[in-house]
């Protein structure tokens, strides 16, 4: 690895809660209120070094930290315990805006951005061109900023962020609001940037970019780093975290598996036994799932959620509790007596759950599990389902 | 590789650093933001002098007939001063609430925020003293004797002064957001207690008179008052002139300029003093600036 352009040391970041905390120097000299406070850690013991040129995929569910680790590490906030060092000049992309004046016009606002980013007047005159015609904002340049769509913004940020030649770019969820050919425009831009030695921290909810751009995923959760590595491994990691589950990985980790987990799906006629992806409404439906659990565990009930186009949940099925064999598999069936009059791509989002504490040991989807041929369904789907243990199949 | 790095460090120093240029593109901005839509209005604060100027010399001479000849170049030479001082740290006790935008999401060194208030008010100052002079040329030629020098020790100690309050009204705000309005009520008072729309030997006198001299140290301890008596005698000129009655008039202290530079040595060490409280206080609370704001 090159010499490292961003080294955190054991940062932590403490957000004090205020309450009744004196906002004035009034109250402050009037009232001697003890004011208290509530301490909430938004990042613990982070460690990170990267390397020139490296890009990295900051991943993570909502309120985990991201961009308070961003902010620190672009010495916006200052961290609570450890220490950052960087090397170079850092352009950041901050949730939306790079911190544009409303009142000027796109044109006036550059030479400002520029300027804070570090560039001299002359070398922003270099650029400029450049940077209206990578915005695509040639008509609306000398339009004040305030009336620019959330796109158009995004875009003169974007613009400017990458023509100061940075040494460092940090970009948190930017790229979601601009239209397809800007989005195209800017991982090609970032892929320049890539060649060219930049490092590259990107946050995004959009895991399928990770791995297509980042040599590097890391996974933030309650503000600690769950994993630091594979980017592909990072979205996986993330995505059983939020209980969206992998794709269908086939993979059984034996009954050894440390926590009770899916290990097959089979998708089949009631009827006939036959393996099947296609129904059509008013058809009969099974699913299988196998389920490994450690040697000795408690009884795991499952919890299946039919979920159609965008992932709106059609109908939810759960289990009674399963009792795993010797092997610690089970295997459970869920049948739909009657398919409802369906049309389009569903998935299933599978979770394995403590029957007492509904506590999810494993979630994973399986998209695109069966295609339903029917009259479009309208209104609230009446779904009768059953659901058994079977004996284990698990050589079928 | 190891020039590569110095580059990089160079390109970090860059953005950590007060820049010139930063500073002028941030009063650019300032300018361009108050004036947008209404060119006349930056003319009409350019006018705001010669206005004043036009007022006083009306209202001094016709109506309120005090005793002290061309009593309204001896207000504008406090006056403009006073009011650089005025608006600088009025304007940057906003500076930095007002920039949230930039402070939440961009690195840069947020002092350039009340420096730019400054820097605001001085493009003022420096333009409103050029349309005074040049109303000076015809009107009142002494100005343009060997003792204008005074000016320019007299607008150091009060940039120095003034940038120091900036820093600590900027700062102090993000945390108490009354500030503002505190520092509103005692701006007013203070101008009071500077000597600009009367003499500063009134209070002279006025204390002397009642046995109380020793206060008028106290009186003249205030930076403000040192700086704009300076601008006074470099500008007004006379400490003695002949009065519209005809008597003589004392205006301001006579006998050399010691008397003048050894106040402004004082205000430029108190000034001194509050730059390096104001500079900590800044060092000490910006790091919380993105939290609070
Ligand atoms: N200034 C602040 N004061 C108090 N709490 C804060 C402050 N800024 C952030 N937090 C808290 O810190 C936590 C982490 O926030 P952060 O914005 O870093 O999350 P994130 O990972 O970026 O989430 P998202 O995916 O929604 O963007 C949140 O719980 C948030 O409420
Ligand atoms: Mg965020």
């Amino acid at each position: 690895m090159a010499s490292p352009t961003i080294v955190a040391a054991g940062v932590g970041k403490r957000f004090l809660l205020h309450h009744k905390r004196a906002t004035s120097l009034k109250e402050r000299l009037l009232l001697h209120r003890q004011s208290s406070s509530e301490a909430f850690w938004a990042l613990r013991d982070v460690d990170l070094q990267i390397g020139a040129g490296q890009t990295v995929g900051l991943i993570g569910p909502n309120g985990s930290g991201k961009s308070t680790l961003l902010k620190v590490l672009s010495g916006i906030l200052a961290p609570t315990t450890g220490t950052v060092s960087v090397r170079g000049r850092i352009a950041s992309l901050l949730e939306l805006g790079a911190g544009f004046n409303g009142e000027l016009t796109g044109r006036e606002n550059i030479y400002l951005n520029a300027a804070i980013l570090g560039l001299s007047r002359r070398e922003t005159e270099r650029y400029f061109d450049e940077i209206v015609a990578f915005a695509e904002l040639e008509p609306f340049i000398d339009n004040q900023v305030k009336h620019y769509s959330s796109g158009q913004y995004v875009r003169l940020g974007f613009a400017v962020a990458v023509h100061v030649s940075p040494d460092i770019l940090l970009v948190d969820e930017v790229l979601a609001v601009g239209d397809e050919s800007f989005q195209r425009k800017c991982l090609n831009k970032i892929g320049e940037f890539q060649q060219r030695g930049c490092t590259i921290l990107f946050v995004t909810h959009a895991l399928d970019l990770i791995p297509r751009i980042c040599s590097r995923g890391v996974v933030l959760d309650h503000g600690r780093v769950l994993h630091d590595g594979d980017p592909v491994e990072a979205a996986e990691r993330l995505r059983s975290l939020l209980g969206t589950g992998a794709d269908q990985s086939g993979g059984g980790a034996g009954p050894a598996a440390e926590r009770p987990r899916v290990t097959a799906v089979r998708l089949f006629d009631p009827a006939s036994g036959a393996e099947k992806g296609h129904f059509r409404g008013g058809e009969a439906m099974a699913v299988e799932f196998d389920v490994a659990s450690p040697a000795g565990s408690a009884p795991v009930a499952v919890r299946l959620a039919v979920t159609g186009p965008a992932d709106v949940p059609m109908w939810v099925m759960d289990s009674d509790p399963l009792h795993p064999g010797p092997d610690g598999l089970a295997t459970v069936r869920f049948t739909v007596k009657e398919l409802p009059q369906l049309k389009g791509i569903y998935a299933f989002a599978v979770a394995v759950r403590d029957p007492a504490s509904n506590v999810t040991y494993d979630a994973r989807r399986f998209s695109e599990a069966f295609l339903a041929v029917g009259d479009t369904g309208t209104g609230v789907l009446e779904v009768v389902w059953t659901t058994e243990q079977v004996e284990n199949q698990v050589e079928r | 590789m190891a020039q590569v790095r110095q580059a990089a460090d160079a390109r970090a120093a860059a953005q950590s650093r007060v820049r010139l240029e930063l500073l002028t593109e941030l009063i650019r901005k300032d300018l361009k933001v108050k004036y947008k839509n209404s060119a006349l209005g930056f003319v009409w604060s350019l006018a705001n002098p010669l206005l004043y100027l036009a007022v006083f010399t009306l209202v001094f001479s016709f109506f309120l007939q005090g005793n002290v000849p061309w009593f309204a170049v001896l207000f504008m030479s406090g006056y403009l001063i006073w009011s650089f001082f005025n608006s600088a740290s009025l304007d940057a006790t906003g500076a930095v609430v007002g920039n949230a935008n930039l402070v939440r999401k961009v690195r840069f060194p947020r002092v350039v925020l009340p420096l730019a208030s400054v820097g605001f008010a001085g493009v003022h100052l420096a333009l409103q003293l050029l349309v005074f002079f040049l109303f000076l040329v015809p009107f009142y030629p002494d100005a343009f004797g060997p003792q204008l020098w005074l000016v320019a020790p007299a607008l150091a100690v009060a940039v120095v002064f003034t940038v120091a309050m900036s820093l600590l009204a900027s700062s102090l705000n993000v945390r108490y957001r009354d500030v503002q309005h505190l520092l509103e009520i005692t701006l007013l008072a203070w101008f009071w207690l500077t000597p600009i729309v009367y003499p500063v030997t009134v209070v002279r006198d006025k204390l002397a008179g009642a046995g109380l001299l020793w206060m008028f140290k106290f009186y003249m301890a205030n930076p403000m008052t040192s700086v704009v008596v300076a601008a006074q005698r470099a500008i007004y000129v006379h400490p003695v002139v002949t009065g519209n009655d005809g008597d003589l008039v004392q205006v301001l202290p006579a006998g050399g300029y010691g008397f003048y530079l050894q106040w402004l040595a004082v205000a430029a060490a108190i000034s001194a003093g509050l730059l390096v409280v104001g500079l900590w206080t800044f060092r000490r609370l910006q790091a919380d600036f993105a939290e609070e704001l």
